[in-house]
């Protein structure tokens, strides 16, 4: 069963949501990866605004393949968020609300996701051309000269995601191993 | 093939939809020829040259260098490769340069096999410098550790291509080639086969399953090659394939 959610995402849509929940985003997200988040907390260092209004937005770790002719994004599958982690309690405290990626994140973002009233959802990884089809509109915001890793803003419809982590503790990584791990050696 | 029959014997219902999505992708991916995953990988290229073959009328590390370069434009398929790594990580714009492997072997063709290798799953690769005393039981406690560590990065269900002798570059470059063998295929020396066996069983054990979900198939299969090692050492190489597992091959 998958609900449809209408981006940005609101404190109120984030407490509604749980570990586990497949959800179809539609609206505006902005897409940043790893040279993004470092120079996007460089910026912030410098007490300099960042290039977009990140208040409220959602953030989807991802680096496209390039645009065939008449398309509009190439292949647009997640990249794997840990590599973001160092970055990511700092974004969340300034008003980031919604992060996509895969893969586990570490204790600190988990705990900055709590504190902070956020959720991180996962896209499956290496469907990259399946994903691509919920990408109506993208475009260079920020950061042309990093090229597949520039800051994009994406209108999607029906982005299928899960969530991993909702505001209540949930972490499905590890709730669905521990379900059908067996133990012993 | 694999993919498909694991759907079917999966037990978790998520695991089977995360599959079938998998399925679904490779599917449009084929018909409308774009890139299935957006990571289009380093291009790690093997060469197997024939010592009667003789390369002419230019540079043949150029050459394959030319032939990355027009594929990922013509193909839409990103280009992932940085020069200097440690600091301005500078795109090289046209995903070179490969990285290239030469074997001299018997015969007058030249075989070339192109593995497109994905930074997710590379990422998770490990060596591990193990001890004669850690035996066979040390083999397969550091290929569990691995695989746990490594959860949902490598996109599983992936391929585990574990190295076992040699000297470290060697058992690493021993873990890569055995992500090329055909699934289903196991080696061909009887001991080793039963570790194969016995590691594929205890990976699926972990129950990461299909994107780290939950689920019974975490590995499509688990490939060991073996080199002699020396008196004092046994290392060990794992390297990850994601489900793709992107490679082709040609002779000329």
């Amino acid at each position: 069963m998958q609900k449809r959610i209408n981006l940005p995402l609101t404190d109120e849509i984030i407490a509604g949501l749980k570990t586990g929940d497949n959800i179809l985003l539609s609206g505006v997200m902005y897409v940043a990866r790893d040279a993004a988040h470092k120079r996007m907390i460089e910026t912030l260092d410098k007490g300099q605004p960042l290039p977009f209004e990140i208040k409220g937005q959602t953030i989807y770790y991802m680096g496209p393949a390039p645009a065939k002719p008449g398309t509009v994004i190439g292949s647009a599958g997640p990249t794997t968020s840990y590599r973001m982690d160092p970055f990511t309690p700092r974004l969340l405290e300034i008003g980031l609300k919604g992060m996509i990626g895969k893969g586990k994140r570490t204790q600190a973002v988990q705990d900055a996701i709590r504190k902070y009233k956020a959720v991180y959802f996962a896209a499956i990884g290496g469907a990259g051309a399946l994903l691509s089809k919920s990408i109506k509109k993208a475009d260079i915001i920020a950061y042309a000269e990093l090229g597949a890793e520039a800051i994009r803003r994406l209108e999607v419809e029906d982005f299928p995601v899960t969530v991993i982590n909702d505001i209540y503790g949930g972490d499905l990584y590890e709730q669905g191993t521990a379900k059908y791990r067996i133990a012993g050696k | 093939m694999a993919l498909k029959k694991e759907k079917d014997n999966e037990e978790s219902p998520v695991a089977k939809e995360v599959l079938a999505q998998i399925i679904k992708n490779a599917a449009i991916a084929g018909k409308e020829q774009i890139a299935l995953c957006q990571d289009c990988g380093t291009a790690v290229v093997f060469l197997e040259l024939g010592q009667e073959a003789h390369i002419v009328d230019g540079d043949l590390v150029a050459a394959v260098n030319e032939g990355v370069r027009q594929a990922y434009k013509s193909g839409f398929l990103r280009k992932s490769i940085v020069k200097q790594p440690f600091s301005a990580r500078v795109n090289t714009g046209d995903n070179t340069p490969a990285i290239i492997y030469t074997d001299v072997v018997p015969g007058d063709r030249l075989r070339i096999i192109v593995m497109p290798k994905g930074g997710g799953a590379e990422n998770m690769g490990r060596l591990v410098m193990l001890t004669p005393a850690a035996g066979r039981q040390g083999i397969i406690d550091n290929v569990i550790k691995a695989m746990d560590e490594a959860g949902s990065n490598p996109c599983p269900p992936v391929i585990i291509g574990v190295g076992v002798g040699g000297c470290a570059e060697k058992t690493m470059m021993l873990a890569k080639k055995a992500l090329l063998r055909k699934i289903g295929e196991h080696n061909p020396d009887v001991e080793i086969a039963e570790l194969e066996k016995e590691l594929l069983q205890k990976v699926n054990g972990l129950g990461i399953g299909p994107m780290g979900y939950g689920g019974r198939t975490t590995a499509l299969a688990v490939n060991v090659e073996v080199f002699p090692s020396h008196l004092a050492s046994m290392p060990l190489a794992i390297n990850f394939s994601c489900h793709s597992s992107r490679h082709k091959e040609t002779v000329i």
